[in-house]
């Protein structure tokens, strides 16, 4: 398995360096309202080949995390805090060379909605060949094949035709494949994936996901996959990460996280959202509430105003205390491994039918 | 594309026939008798008649439009001599054919224009661009002060200063003056320096602001992250994508701000005396020189609606989604 | 209304599978093309998107029906169409037996106060300067009505209802959130006590542990008030959670209806066994792939201006045959289907939703696989 569950105690390397590592993320922008803790204190690993999934909300910080590892934040505006370590490299603090060499080449991102996120002033095969011609220093002819074959890779019809189309010339998800023709062409160990299928239609995103995932086979990229929607990343990750409130609330692998969740917080996603196998005809379990401002998080635990089993934890410590992430397998929560389990089993499961 | 450029030249010519109607009738719903200028000083009822007859006056306004309209296309005699297609009629004031006028003007304001143009599009665009890729640094904050002071300028005030202080009072340079390109190169060029300079100096201000937030706001744009997130060096994605995105709004000012400079450049020919289809608009005006209003209004509605197409054309050529729609 | 024989009881309809007895809402045919216009030197209508364009449903009171298709499948316009927002090109509108196709503004105003609408986005559908008292006391004051102890007094009972602080009564739309103005756009759209609600995408804007917030006061105002639901969205496992009834809508067209059991446990349609077959589920199952059958199609849906003939899914249909072309499949009971089951098509698919091998339509997907299974 990956190093998520492997590492333990100290986030120190141990043995083989995880590929990814990052530790103790703090991102904050100022705007004009105040400051956004956009990350508060964020540490994962991802290991080669594998894909990790970071499921939150908006505001959950996860999209922010993603652009920060790239380093495409905003850098008047912005303080990172924290280490972002890529296969042995320190990027926190990179010169901005460094990360140009990098970006597109050793990591890549497909954003969420392909019409936006691809210019409409150049042609698709331009676009797609840019960042090969740059990292590997061919002619633009030879650009220009490499991207035609990319375009036949990710099933794109007519590739020698379509090459010299301009992205409205395209369908969604024909833009979509696109894109990520355009970041795999270089052949990244890493790729970043930021809700690459919210813009799609049902049929499509089906489509794209598993594309995403043979083509992973073939490249042996690492991906982060960042999304709202847990039934897209029980399809694409081997890990999860649960975001909120700009902080990791839970760790584990796939079945970890969807058999038997820890925290309260993902209890709330899990039941709160119908599914096609679940039981009619009864009221769904929404979390009451809504998302936290991270211009002025809750104080302790972020979901403590939103949590229902606040009065099962001794005191105040869910609104005084920041509940800590363990490594590997864990909760950010001040319930005991009892208590979550007994609750879990007893109102949670239940519910999940 | 072609069928595109059809239709919009079509719609041009159907809006300068409109506003030639408007005008034509306009100029004959004002009070004062339009013969009266061509008449003098010793006008009698009789002379006053006669020129009446000369002119078409004496005819219903619908046939005289005709008339007016069909001399346009076909040129039409008057007998106070011929006048070759396009005719818009004979000034009241120096017994001109009105076209011959306009293109006698209209050198000097083209000089006028381009020269100017050259001048603000440059420099307007290039420290816009600074200001954009420097954004919140010193060069920013002075150079958006500057344009701001600059743009809130007029030229009836600048080019006195301008012209006080280096021809009137220090003897710099000479006054203003037009000389034809083709007859002395050299002459035109020093000649028109003053008010290029005065005129361009209100037009960078605005082109710097201008350019500095539309390129801000493409360089928000998620394709431009995206430039970014392949890899591409920090010139590449400004130069390559954000600017590209920021030439549509500028390119439809710039069409506007040249219509309108082609048509005259009213307070700037005042200003420095300069004989070009502003000052010949504002005399006429003065005169009551009514062909030759209505000569300069249709002259300058086309200049603009010119323009306005070449924008369109502009559209085409930076942004292919609508060369391709 | 004059015909007695529709009145509604107050009490709680019960909801129907099949469709007994006069339906509250009966479309007959619906159709909108919305002309395209080009051509040289003048402007002509060279074309038209046919978004809706032949459509029959029927919505009975108390039962919620949903509609569910991709994006250009003509859901939200047909949802328009029924609230009169846009004019049908053609077919019929009748509510409780009455035609309202084109019915004017002074006809419609009866049937304004009982139909009303549910809006996809919080943000834009309620006006940023009016307080969320005007916001709901609008309808009350645009159709001149009146309740018992004033409209404001009814105004926050209304808040109360869909889970608002009715002190917030004078407050601006921007003082909350998403999910709190989409409660907003409840209590509006419940002033004028509605027989019949059109719901379009009600939840999709809204974060996830939201949505569930929205679904459950609409279930409720749905039991409490039996108020019959038009509901349309994209997300299956949310219309299958809130309705009785299910339309799939392709390119303008019902390709298949039926009750819930029918269409998620049942379905006949190809498209409707590719959809139901996309949707990510989060469960293990579905890590290990096991249960479902997974269909992957190519491509995108085509252009709603030049339709598929015949059969519109042919062109991404792994059954499609010449047949499917010429001849357009009529929207039928197949045999062994439940009563008001109805499927639109020449070569129905098994009843069921597993199947041994997989269909890969997909060439990227196909290519890939079949060199993965080589290595």
């Amino acid at each position: 398995m990956t190093t998520l569950t492997q590492t333990e105690g100290t986030p120190a390397p141990t043995g083989a360096d995880p590929f990814l590592s990052v530790r103790d993320l703090y991102v904050r922008f100022s705007t004009e309202d105040g400051i956004v803790k956009a990350v508060d204190g964020l540490s994962f690993d991802l290991e080669r080949g594998k894909t990790l999934g970071i499921v939150g909300e908006s505001g959950s910080g996860k999209s922010v995390t993603n652009l920060s590892v790239l380093g495409l934040h905003n850098p008047q505006s912005t303080e990172i805090r924290g280490e972002i370590v890529l296969d042995g490299q320190e990027l926190t603090g990179a010169p901005e060379k460094t990360l140009e060499g990098l970006r597109g080449n050793k990591m890549a991102m497909i954003f969420q909605d392909p019409l936006t996120a691809l210019s409409p002033y150049y042609t698709v095969g331009r676009q797609i060949a840019e960042p090969f011609i740059k990292h590997t220093g061919v002619s633009r002819r030879e650009g220009r094949l490499r991207a035609i074959e990319m375009l036949t890779k990710v099933g794109i019809p007519q590739p020698k035709l379509r090459v010299d189309d301009y992205p409205h010339q395209f369908s969604g998800g024909m833009r979509q494949r696109a894109m990520i023709a355009m970041a795999l062409i270089c052949n990244p160990s890493l790729l970043i994936a930021d809700e690459p299928t919210t813009a799609l239609d049902v049929t499509v995103q089906a489509q794209i996901l598993d594309l995403l995932k043979d083509l992973q086979q073939e490249f042996g990229s690492a991906i982060i996959f960042i999304t709202h929607d847990l039934g897209v990343i029980a399809n694409m990750a081997d890990d999860i990460l649960v975001m909120y409130g700009g902080r990791a609330i839970e760790r584990g692998s796939v079945k970890e996280i969807l058999t038997t969740p820890q925290h309260p917080y993902t209890w709330g996603l899990l039941s709160s959202m119908p599914r096609l196998s679940s039981d009619i005809d009864v009221p769904l379990h929404p979390i009451p509430g809504t998302p936290p401002s991270l211009l002025n998080p809750p104080s302790g635990c972020p979901f403590h105003p939103r949590c229902a089993f606040t009065d099962k934890v001794d005191g105040n410590r869910c609104s005084g205390e920041r509940p800590a992430l363990p490594a590997g397998r864990s909760a950010a929560c001040h319930l005991t491994a009892e208590q979550k389990q007994s609750i879990f089993i007893e109102s949670i499961q239940p519910r999940l039918g | 594309m072609l069928q595109f450029f059809l239709r919009r030249t079509l719609g041009a010519a159907v809006i300068l026939i409109l506003i030639s109607a408007f005008t034509f009738f306009l100029f004959f719903s004002i009070p004062q008798d339009p013969a009266l200028l061509a008449c003098g000083k010793n006008c009698t009822p009789d002379s006053l008649k006669i020129i009446h007859e000369n002119l078409g006056l004496d005819k219903p306004v619908p046939v005289q439009y005709l008339e007016f309209m069909r001399g346009i296309v076909m040129g039409r005699d008057f007998a106070v001599g011929p006048c070759p297609a396009p005719c818009f009629g004979y000034s009241f004031a120096n017994n001109q054919p009105i076209f011959d006028t306009i293109l006698d003007r209209f050198p000097t304001t083209v000089s006028l224009t381009v020269g100017g143009a050259a001048v603000f599009l440059t420099l307007g665009l290039g420290a816009g661009m600074l200001a954009a890729w420097k954004r919140g640094s010193l060069i920013d904050k002075s150079f958006s002060s500057a344009s701001l002071v600059l743009s809130s300028m007029q030229i009836y005030f600048l080019g006195p200063v301008v012209l006080g202080a280096l021809v009137y009072s220090t003897n710099l340079m000479d006054s203003p003056k037009y000389t034809a390109f083709t007859e002395n190169p050299a002459a035109w060029f020093v000649g028109l320096l003053i008010p290029w300079m005065v005129m361009a100096t209100i037009f960078t201000a605005n082109y710097t602001r201008m350019s500095r937030s539309t390129l801000i706001e493409q360089l928000q744009e998620e394709h431009v992250r995206t430039a970014k997130a392949k890899g591409m060096s920090g010139k590449t994605v400004f130069f390559r994508y954000a600017w590209r995105g920021s030439l549509i709004p500028i390119v439809t000012i710039f069409g506007m701000d040249l219509g309108s400079l082609f048509g005259g450049a009213m307070i700037t020919e005042q200003t420095f005396s300069l004989a070009g289809i502003g000052r010949l608009a504002v005399d006429s005006v003065i005169k009551t020189d009514l062909p030759m209003i209505m000569g300069v209004m249709l002259f300058t509605a086309t200049m603009i609606l010119f323009f306005n197409v070449i924008v369109d054309a502009a559209y085409a050529f930076i942004d292919p989604r609508v060369r391709l729609s | 209304m004059s015909d007695e024989t529709t009145t509604l009881e107050k009490s709680v309809p019960q909801p129907r599978d099949s469709a007994p007895g006069e339906p509250l809402l009966e479309v007959k045919g619906l159709t909108k093309h919305f002309p395209i216009f080009g051509g040289f030197p003048i402007k002509r209508k060279v074309g038209a998107v046919k978004a809706v364009d032949g459509l029959d449903l029927a919505v009975h009171a108390g039962e919620s029906f949903g509609l569910v298709g991709e994006s250009g499948c003509g859901k939200s316009t047909t949802g328009r169409l029924i609230t009169r927002l846009q004019e049908p090109t053609d077919g019929r509108i009748l509510y409780r037996g009455k035609d309202i196709t084109h019915a004017n503004r002074k006809q419609l105003m009866p049937v304004r106060s009982e139909i009303q609408m549910i809006f996809q986005d919080p943000y834009s559908s309620l006006n940023p300067r009016q307080t969320v008292g005007t916001i709901i006391g609008g309808p009350m004051e645009i159709n001149g009505i009146n309740p018992p102890g004033g409209r404001e007094k009814r105004i926050r009972e209304l808040l109360e209802t869909v889970g608002l602080n009715p002190e917030h009564y004078n407050r601006f739309p921007h003082e909350f959130s998403g999910g709190q103005r989409q409660r907003i756009g409840v209590a509006r759209a419940l002033a004028l006590e509605p027989k019949l609600i059109v719901a379009d995408e009600p939840v999709s804007a809204l974060d996830v542990s939201i949505q569930a917030q929205v679904v459950n006061l609409l279930q409720k105002v749905k039991r409490e008030m039996g108020i019959a639901f038009l509901f349309i969205a994209h997300d299956l496992a949310v219309v299958r959670h809130f309705s009785e009834r299910v339309a799939v809508m392709y390119l303008g067209k019902i390709v298949e209806v039926g009750d819930r059991d029918s269409i998620y446990n049942r379905p006949r349609h190809p498209y409707t066994h590719a959809l139901l077959s996309a949707v990510p589920e989060a469960s293990v199952e579905e890590i290990e792939g096991e249960g479902r059958e997974r269909i992957r199609l190519a491509g995108d849906v085509p252009s709603p201006v030049n339709p598929p003939s015949g059969c519109r899914f042919r062109t991404r249909c792994w059954k499609a045959q010449d047949k499917c072309a010429t001849e357009e499949p009529p929207l039928v009971q197949i045999g062994g289907n439940r009563d008001g089951h109805l499927t639109a098509c020449h070569f129905p698919e098994d009843p069921t939703t597993v199947r041994d091998e997989a269909v890969i339509l997909d060439p990227a997907l196909a290519s890939l696989e079949t060199s993965h299974t080589d290595d």
